[in-house]
């Protein structure tokens, strides 16, 4: 029996410290020292280049911070631990708050304190002579009553009182807000499961079907059922862009990004649609936002016999503000060899003194296309999935640009040259072939990348969110006091009113309460005295419990 | 002249009187130390032993920090006049109270005239961040002021304000430019102005605890009877009353953070198509929502009231310049609105 209680109460002798309130704020404190790491270093959720970007400049460090799960600080087993730590000491520490609380809800407030003269806004007020003790108390009772108090009358030593209480609100408040912050912490750990978040690049023209092979990457959470995907289709028009042209100090600044979509439910008519930055799309259960754009250059590949063997727009990543934007086109089939080419895409090309080529403005203005070619093995064929934005040139020859001696195919829209080693030749399309010849404006296509999402809990945690608040607001402001008055008949035949409270909390306007009352008070009593039957019939309902003060308004 | 050149000369001129209300502040502070020397020697004519008397004072009021909350209340109840020493306010402090709200005038008009140069609200870029959130901070202790007495608090809040008005006219001037599609919403009003406005609340609470902690060393050290170095000390509120009055600014900076947190959430989610992604100034938010939280707390841990609850209260605030200063200017993330 022995070394089990001992267990037990070992058991008991750790719940209790981690339900203390010393846990909980080192809890916290620990939790905001944890989330720091996550700030210096970029995490795999947020900015996955930017950890392949971490590997590659620290490649001695990166692992063994990724050991220590520094690059996924907000799903990892310490951080983690943290915070279900201190929700479990949050959860044991509210769930015997929220019994005392309803204890209290129900009791009547405490005895009067024989010496008020201690306690916080002591005052006194003489009442007007004839005024009779009881008749005093009784109306001091239903003032503190209809102020929104908890009352109970008291007759103690010669001297008849009323005690009063209220703002329970306060503790219920706070008893709310901390609820809800477990309520968050469940809806967004398992509620966050059913969502998904899904990634598509569309080229103008394109469209796409809400199924789970046409998206680009695809990320379900854990209880997610892609049966569930609603099929309705998505084409981009257009996508129209605006850049600052008239100020100058910001000019070739981005005013305005819209795409310009058509969004077809099934088996119901198209309808037109808009996706802007800050304005996503909501449709078929999920929410569509824009989240990025460039250019897609269309080029077209022939083989030396005259086939098309490669013809596509291809999108371009953007790499500065001026939308110089980077490329590849891998054409496994058709041609003598495997040829991969490496593409910069300049919409307005200037030529710097170094002889390098940028873009000067995002807008297509000059536009042009630079290629370098590659031979060899694209790698595509070991069935391991590869980048579409990126070539890999280890197994690969250099054709044309850098050290190879053989410039590199530079292209205007609607031009065609040869590849080298007579492999073929290599168009940049004009997409816009009947405009003015100097009007570029249209030349090239361009793409939008939209998030695609679904998360069934977002009304729940802004509910919660809202609870929250509201639980603070009146966790912290309203004051939870008590207030007596007592009636202490004088020497001299006169009546001393004497008023007091007792602050249960922060509650800075308490004196200026009490102080209140008593005016009140004072202002109600008749100047000439009540029949004392009054003063009976109101002792006489004293001993029922009186209404809980949280359904009345607040005072303050 | 255009009305762009007026609104950065008023903010010049706005920086120049701060800089000369900081130093009637200054005087201030140095005629309260001088007044207290004064009710020094006085006591010691006519009672012979000085200093012990103003000892035993100052720890009779030092006593109320650890005791009841019956005593807090009592003490929180004389605000203002719970100070060792009287005090009647010196000219220079109102020369520096005057200046202020001059000060603050043309801080005001070069904020609105930016706003109108740009077409829009004038917090979209560090700039304008930093120049409405300093008008902010000025305005909250004006408000305040109105109910409390915390002109004592003014060589900080000057301090503080030319401080960060002039990094950022050296530093993070840009010329106005439009809103980039990704603040285009209306939630740019609400989540920066609402952000704005409890740093306002958090640096005041940050100037109470830091007197606190002054104060709180001062009346040890007396409790010792040992000697005290800042001696216009003796002229501001108990370190118990500057405790109270920290806590009742900072949890109001702490609702507002909270707000501007569920704000931002709800703009994260429009823009980015996610409420929450630990983003590096979605983290940092978070962590000084945290550190208020802790310090709310530590006020009601034993052993945590008084001087330890104050130091989270340094350190929160400490969070949210890093926040503003550091986070935006040199880490990566998708809040990339700095301008710079
Ligand atoms: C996720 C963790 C927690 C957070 C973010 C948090 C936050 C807060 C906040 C903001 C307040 C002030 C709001 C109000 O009074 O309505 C508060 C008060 C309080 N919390 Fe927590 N809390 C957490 C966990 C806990 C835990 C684990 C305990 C118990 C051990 C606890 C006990 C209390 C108490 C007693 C108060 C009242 C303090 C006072 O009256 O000044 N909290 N909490």
């Amino acid at each position: 029996m022995q070394p089990k209680l001992g267990v037990v109460g070992w058991l008991r002798f750790l719940w209790r410290q981690l339900t203390s309130m010393r846990t909980a704020l080192f809890l916290l404190l620990l939790l905001a020292i944890a989330a720091v790491p996550g700030s210096l270093v970029p995490q795999r959720s947020s900015d996955p280049n930017g950890v392949t970007q971490y590997f590659a400049d620290n490649p001695d460090l990166a692992p063994v911070l990724d050991n220590i799960q520094a690059f996924d600080v907000y799903s990892s087993a310490w951080f983690s631990a943290i915070y279900l730590l201190l929700f479990v000491s949050l959860i044991g520490c509210v769930i015997p708050r929220t019994k005392h609380h309803f204890i209290a809800l129900r009791a009547t407030p405490p005895a009067t304190p024989a010496r008020l003269a201690r306690l916080a806004g002591f005052t006194t007020r003489t009442a007007p002579a004839g005024t009779d003790a009881g008749a005093a108390i009784a109306s001091a009772r239903t003032l503190l009553k209809s102020s929104g108090y908890r009352v109970a009358l008291y007759d103690k030593a010669g001297s008849v009182s009323v005690s009063a209480e209220r703002g329970y609100l306060r503790e219920t408040g706070n008893l709310v807000f901390h609820f809800a912050l477990v309520g968050i912490l469940v809806v967004v750990g398992f509620g966050g499961g059913y969502g998904f978040a899904g990634q598509r690049v569309l080229v103008e023209g394109q469209t796409f079907v809400n199924t789970l092979l046409a998206y680009d990457s695809f990320n379900p959470g854990r209880f997610f059922d892609d049966s569930t995907l609603d099929p309705y289709t998505l084409t981009l028009d257009d996508f129209a862009v605006q850049y600052e042209a008239e100020n100058l100090n910001a000019i070739g600044q981005p005013v305005d990004f819209t795409a310009g979509v058509t969004v077809t439910p099934r088996g119901e008519d198209p309808e037109p649609g808009e996706v802007k930055v800050n304005g996503p799309l909501r449709t078929g259960g999920t929410d569509i936002f824009l989240l990025g754009n460039g250019y897609a250059p269309s080029i077209t590949v022939t083989s030396p016999d005259g086939s098309d063997v490669f013809s596509d727009s291809v999108p371009f990543l953007p790499q500065d503000a001026n939308l110089t934007s980077l490329g590849v086109v891998k054409v496994p089939d058709g041609l003598a060899e495997q040829v991969g080419m490496i593409g910069f895409f300049y919409p307005t090309q200037e030529t710097a003194t170094s002889g390098a080529f940028f873009s000067s403005y995002p807008d297509l203005i000059y536009p042009m296309l630079t290629l370098n070619v590659y031979t060899g093995d694209l790698g595509l064929d070991e069935g391991v999935p590869t980048s579409v934005y990126s070539l890999n040139i280890d197994d690969m020859t250099q054709l044309t640009g850098g050290k190879t001696g053989v410039e590199t195919i530079e292209l205007r829209p609607g031009q065609t040259l040869d590849l080298p080693n007579d492999l073929g030749t290599v168009t940049f399309n004009n997409a816009d072939p009947t405009a003015a010849a100097d009007d570029l404006s249209n030349s090239v296509p361009r793409f939008a990348s939209f998030d695609i999402h679904h998360d069934p809990t977002q009304l729940w945690v802004l509910s919660f969110a809202v609870l929250i608040l509201a639980g603070l607001l009146t966790g912290l402001f309203v004051p939870r006091r008590r207030v007596w008055v007592k009636a202490v008949p004088q020497s001299d035949g006169t009546l001393s009113l004497e008023y007091a409270g007792l602050a249960r909390g922060e509650d800075p306007a308490l004196e200026a309460a009490v102080a209140a009352v008593a005016d009140r008070h004072l202002a109600s009593l008749p100047s000439t005295p009540l029949p004392k039957s009054g003063a009976a019939a109101a002792g006489a309902d004293a001993v029922k419990p009186a209404v809980p003060a949280v359904s009345t308004p607040e005072q303050t | 002249m255009n009305l762009n050149d007026l609104s950065i000369m008023s903010l010049y001129s706005a920086m120049a009187v701060y800089a000369l209300a900081f130093i009637a502040f200054a005087i201030d502070l140095a005629k309260r130390s001088a007044a207290v020397d004064a009710a020094a020697v006085q006591t010691a004519d006519t009672h012979g032993q000085g200093a012990a008397s103003v000892a035993a004072s100052a720890s009779s009021s030092a006593g109320g920090s650890g005791a009841s909350t019956l005593t807090m209340n009592r003490l929180s109840a004389r605000i203002n006049n719970d100070a060792t020493t009287p005090y009647s306010h010196s000219a220079s402090l109102r020369v520096g109270m005057s200046l202020t709200v001059l000060a603050w005038a043309l801080h005001l008009f070069a904020t609105v005239t930016r706003g109108i140069v740009a077409d829009r609200v004038p917090w979209a870029n560090m700039y304008e961040f930093a120049m409405t959130g300093t008008l902010l901070i000025v305005a909250v202790y004006l408000v305040v002021l109105i109910r409390v007495d915390l002109r004592f608090l003014g060589t900080f809040v000057t301090g503080l304000v030319l401080v960060l008005l002039g990094v950022a006219a050296v530093s993070f001037y840009v010329e106005v430019a439009p809103l980039p599609p990704a603040l285009q919403s209306a939630w740019l009003v609400i989540h920066v102005f609402v952000a704005s406005l409890g740093t306002g609340f958090f640096a005041l609470g940050f100037a109470l605890s830091f007197v606190q902690l002054l104060q709180f060393r001062r009346e040890s050290l007396l409790a010792d009877t040992r000697p005290v170095r800042l001696r216009f000390l003796a002229t501001l509120p108990s370190a118990a009353t500057l405790e109270n009055l920290a806590y009742r600014v900072n949890i109001i900076g702490f609702i507002l953070w909270t707000f501007t947190l569920m704000a931002g959430s709800v703009w994260a989610e429009q823009a980015w198509g996610r409420y929450w992604g630990w983003d590096t100034k979605e983290v940092w938010t978070f962590i000084i929502w945290v550190i208020y939280a802790g310090y709310i707390h530590a006020r009601a841990t034993r052993g945590w009231r008084g001087s330890r609850s104050a130091w989270l209260s340094l350190i929160g605030f400490a969070a949210v310049l890093f926040n503003f200063g550091i986070v935006n200017v040199f880490f990566k993330g998708l809040h990339a609105y700095s301008g710079l």
